[in-house]
């Protein structure tokens, strides 16, 4: 195990995929010479050359098309957005293409490519370049749509999402690249794309949340630990396919749910989430399923405005305390 | 970056094929013909459902193309693709078994007419979002090179492609990387309903090319040796330059954008159609090849029998082959390890 940012663990899988095989190789805008927007990919150029670390010029349809082929072609392509916002112009290629090849062809080509940048609300960045974008993704079969909230995962499930056979959408944070945490130096470490993770256990409530809004979650346990309420922490880690096994198993022991995104509420995780639970679980609650999204507004740049958008730590403490509350059995 | 700029005016001085090659030209083209005019007739007696959009009256361009890759070669195209999938060598039964839904077809039924591909000819599809196979074309021949291979991409796509964005990102990208894709603009002067004159500020496609530094030309794609020699050059070229391609092929379809625009009248005139039948690429190259005594009408008129036989049997095994089992609309949609 060593100590490091978000960002370095990703810059650590990427370099081992690419040593273990000569098919792995970089695409996107910024990606070598400036060594990437958010500097995920520094020193990948000096290591691997031109050929497997491609700058390209702004054109996301282009050069994610451009990805699609080579993975046609047997390559295994990881396309950088500079930030997620811009992959809208890539949402053709990515929903019409990428994920419908392997099907439309009848088993005979499938698109092994990763479609990584960073995306979700950031600092004051207005309405264009803050927004959580899963949302456009997971809907989507033939997609895996990967959230990953701590520097071993951002290793972890990177590794395997460039290992993987499918098209994979991998959303990192802005807000994460520069938080710390042990992860394993071990090249061979992988972690499974689909598994949720438990992050912290707890009998109360189930409250499920992922990048930043695990990391508030996480406060208001601390919080509500101090009033007697004992919180569970379930990450889903990938969106699609979604572990609802392991969600399903906490409800089943703590009786109450609330789940947590940063994007708009509207037909959003949550409402997906709830529905799960309500479908597979609803003997086992004992308060309906509460929702804690970002609001159903476009992101504001006022700083006072940008904090009602968003979820806060006391607005899970409310939500939990609220379930909590509720008289079931 | 590119020199030559040529625009070449017909077909070569010569025949350029000897009669082997001719009757394989001839026959590849009347086996287009036989089975659009028989996917025509599983349309109309509900076999084949949703688009269908036939390349009757185009054969000459993917035929003349196609007669200069290599089997390893790849080729990418839209919608319009029977014609091209078939010439890179498919299994005209298992094309119309596709066009039938069954599950012998190429796409075990699931892609239909729009979305045919066949790994075994390097055929990858199929696309039916217009200007978006472009950009993939780029990345498969990106693949080629990232890999050393001489192998080539011919992309066939429509005037209809020429306006989106798509088109343009993926020329220049091409030409930026130096890689081996051929674009093969089919010029059928309409997209649906829209001319080319009501689609583009400047209607010259091949001259795109310049813009983006890619050797460019126009060709008559009436004429199946003209676009053989076109295509020739450009592969070559392709293929020790590592340079793309741009080829604007001059051609027509005779009948309506799908099989729910039949008549095409609105947009066009009969005599247009009529005057445009009077270059019909397969009745042009079959009198060029009696004229020259390379066949004889009896020749071909065995060549056609043998066509006609050929897609006879394809809609027998179309016909008999069972629908897809059910589970199979589950399977295919992600990849195991
Ligand atoms: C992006 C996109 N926009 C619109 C359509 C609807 N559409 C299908 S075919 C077509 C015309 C395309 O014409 P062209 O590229 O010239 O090909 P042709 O049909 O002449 O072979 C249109 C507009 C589409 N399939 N994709
Ligand atoms: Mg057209």
């Amino acid at each position: 195990m060593a100590v490091m940012t978000y960002r370095e663990a990703l810059n650590m899988a990427l370099r081992e995929e690419m040593r273990r095989d000569p098919g792995v190789f970089v695409i996107g805008e910024e990606v070598g010479l400036y060594e990437g927007a958010y500097k995920v990919t520094q020193g990948l150029l000096k290591e691997f050359g031109p050929q497997r670390i491609v700058d390209t010029p702004i054109a996301e349809s282009g050069f994610t098309g451009v990805g699609i082929g080579a993975a046609m072609a047997g390559l295994r392509p990881v396309v950088e957005m500079m930030t997620f916002n811009f992959a809208l112009l890539a949402l053709d290629q990515i929903v019409n293409s990428a994920a419908k090849m392997y099907y439309m062809s009848g088993g005979q080509f499938n698109v092994p490519i990763v479609i990584r940048g960073p995306g979700g609300p950031a600092a004051q960045l207005a309405a264009q370049h803050s927004q959580s974008m899963e949302t456009y993704f997971y809907h989507v079969p033939g997609l895996k749509v990967v959230r990953p909230t701590t520097p071993m995962d951002a290793k972890g499930l990177l590794k395997s999402a460039i290992r993987d056979d499918n098209p994979v959408i991998f959303i990192e944070s802005e807000t994460l690249y520069n938080v710390k945490g042990e992860v394993p130096e071990d090249p061979d470490f992988l972690i499974p794309l689909g598994k949720a993770i438990v992050r912290r256990e707890g009998t109360d409530v189930t409250v499920i949340a992922y990048m930043g809004m695990m990391y508030r979650a996480m406060e208001a346990a601390e919080e509500l630990e101090k009033e007697g309420i004992s919180v569970e922490l379930v990450d889903p880690r990938t969106l699609r396919p979604m572990d609802t096994e392991t969600i399903i198993k906490s409800v089943r022991k703590t009786h109450r749910v609330v789940v947590v995104e940063a994007g708009a509420g509207f037909a959003g995780m949550g409402s997906e989430i709830a529905a799960s639970v309500t479908e597979q679980a609803f003997d086992d609650l004992d308060a309906p399923v509460e929702r804690v999204t970002g609001a159903n507004a476009p992101m504001p740049y006022a700083r006072n405005l940008e904090k009602l958008k968003t979820p806060s730590k006391d607005w899970i403490v409310a939500a939990v305390r609220r379930v909590c509350n509720a008289n079931g059995s | 970056m590119a020199k030559t700029l040529t625009r070449s005016a017909a077909s070569p001085s010569g025949f350029g094929v000897d009669a082997e090659a001719a009757k394989r030209l001839l026959s590849d083209m009347l086996l287009i013909r036989r089975f659009e005019e028989k996917a025509a007739e599983g349309y109309a007696l509900g076999k084949i459902g949703g688009f269908l959009h036939l390349y009757i009256g185009e054969e000459a361009v993917a035929v003349g193309a196609t007669s200069v890759l290599r089997p390893d070669d790849y080729a990418i195209s839209a919608y319009r693709e029977h014609g091209h999938c078939l010439a890179k060598g498919s299994d005209p039964k298992r094309v119309m078994a596709e066009l039938y839904g069954r599950r012998d077809g190429l796409s075990k039924g699931k892609g239909g007419s729009m979305h045919l591909f066949d790994r075994s000819t390097n055929f990858l599809g199929g696309h039916a979002i217009v200007g978006a196979h472009l950009p993939i074309a780029v990345g498969v021949a990106f693949a080629i090179k990232y890999r050393g291979g001489d192998q080539v991409i011919v992309c066939y796509f429509g005037d209809g492609a020429v306006p989106e964005g798509e088109f343009h990102e993926a020329m220049n990208l091409a030409a930026l990387w130096k890689l081996p894709v051929i674009f093969l603009c089919e010029n059928n002067r309409y997209a649906m309903g829209t001319s080319v004159e009501r689609a583009l500020a400047q209607t010259e496609i091949w001259k795109f090319g310049q813009t983006y530094g890619i050797p460019a030309e126009k060709v008559d794609g009436m004429d199946v040796l003209a676009v053989r020699d076109a295509v020739g050059r450009a592969v070559a070229r392709t293929r020790e330059q590592k340079i793309p391609a741009l080829i604007e092929v001059d051609t027509y379809r005779y009948r309506g954008h799908s099989m729910r625009d039949p008549a095409g009248a609105v947009y066009r005139t009969k005599e247009e159609v009529e005057r445009e039948k009077l270059r019909d690429p397969i009745v042009l190259f079959r009198d060029k090849i009696i004229t020259a005594g390379l066949l004889s009408e009896g020749d071909i008129r065995a060549v056609e029998k043998d066509m006609n036989d050929r897609i006879d049997e394809a809609v027998t095994f179309a016909d008999a082959s069972p629908e897809p089992p059910g589970e199979w609309l589950f399977t295919d949609i992600y990849k195991e390890a």
